[in-house]
């Protein structure tokens, strides 16, 4: 029995390291799950003169994706998301977050935009206030205004089916 | 050549324009009370960074948010309070004592506790074994004077 204790050891820490080598560091818990999404109301790029706010999709099960023109991963992200868009799968709203440079407007017409609208949020406050760290971040916010899944980085297809398409089902029901 | 020269020290030079990252508040109490704060908080860019230290935009904002939140007349504990509510106790340095941390809490004190036990079994199975090593001094006694006589 003793001799098999130091390889006991051995193994349980491979164990925890096994586990440690598949976990994302930037896969911050978010304590936002299962409360209200923050209230805000914000310009809509390219539509001077209207807002968006969280309050005006009640009712609905939609997408908060937090992008910007200076992020190149969004770059990355933004031919999935068109995809979502025309397959009509469930409504994105587009915070552009930090766009100091005023780009995203131009941007869209460029390459098309995936959203049915697009927050304007210059100063970065109302992303700190959805405890934004990066871009891009998508929330899926359900019918009655609550935050049910925070998901940090790129949507790509395996993220998609896995932790998207059961959720929006569950919600849409 | 000179001009070569001049390029190479001004490259040397440049840790000396890397600074720490520059404080704006114009208040000096609040800056040193933001400092302060922000030297236990967690940078969520470069996440072993502290909140104090960074350079990332993101840090930035949020010493900004601190300050205001200062002038606002928000308590320590207010304030962090104001960015626990939006990016939970990952940006808390110290962790806090709940539920989930409680293995962090008194892990430690597992391993000391563990290692307590395993000192007191060996230090008792020995003293087990002391009575065998005396019952052979009759014999060594015996070994010391038949060594001694031939000398």
């Amino acid at each position: 029995m003793k001799r098999w204790i130091p390889l006991l050891i051995f193994v349980a820490l491979a164990g925890f390291l096994y586990v440690g080598l598949h976990r994302d560091p930037r896969e911050v818990p978010s304590p936002f799950i299962g409360k209200p999404a923050p209230a805000f109301t914000l310009p809509v790029v390219g539509q001077p003169g209207m807002t968006f706010s969280p309050a005006d999709n009640k009712g609905k099960v939609w997408l908060l994706n937090v992008w910007a023109p200076w992020c190149v991963s969004c770059r990355q992200e933004h031919p999935v998301l068109m995809q979502l868009a025309q397959a009509g799968i469930v409504p994105i709203v587009g915070l552009n977050w930090k766009d100091k440079d005023r780009e995203a407007e131009a941007l869209l017409a460029r390459l098309g935009s995936p959203y049915t609208a697009v927050a304007d949020d210059v100063s970065g406050q109302t992303g700190i206030d959805y405890g934004v760290t990066g871009t891009p971040e998508t929330y899926v916010i359900d019918k009655n205004g609550i935050i049910r899944m925070k998901h940090i980085g790129i949507i790509n297809e395996e993220a998609w089916q896995t932790k998207f398409v059961p959720l929006l089902k569950e919600l849409n029901q | 050549m000179k001009r070569w020269l001049l390029a190479m020290t001004m490259l040397l030079a440049a840790p000396l324009w890397a600074a720490e990252a520059v404080p704006v508040g114009e208040d000096p109490a609040i800056e040193q009370r933001m400092v302060n704060l922000a030297q236990d908080l967690r940078c969520l860019v470069c996440q072993n960074e502290t909140l104090a230290g960074s350079h990332a935009e993101l840090a930035e904002d949020l010493r900004k948010d601190i300050r205001q939140q200062m002038k606002l007349g928000k308590s320590d504990p207010e304030v962090i309070q104001y960015l626990t509510d939006r990016y939970g106790d990952f940006v808390l340095y110290k962790p806090p004592f709940r539920s989930y941390t409680l293995l962090l809490w008194f892990g430690p004190f597992i391993f000391l506790l563990g290692g307590a036990a395993i000192w007191y079994f060996t230090l008792k199975r020995r003293r087990a074994m002391k009575p065998a090593n005396q019952a052979g001094s009759e014999a060594l006694k015996q070994a010391v004077d038949l060594l001694e006589k031939n000398n």
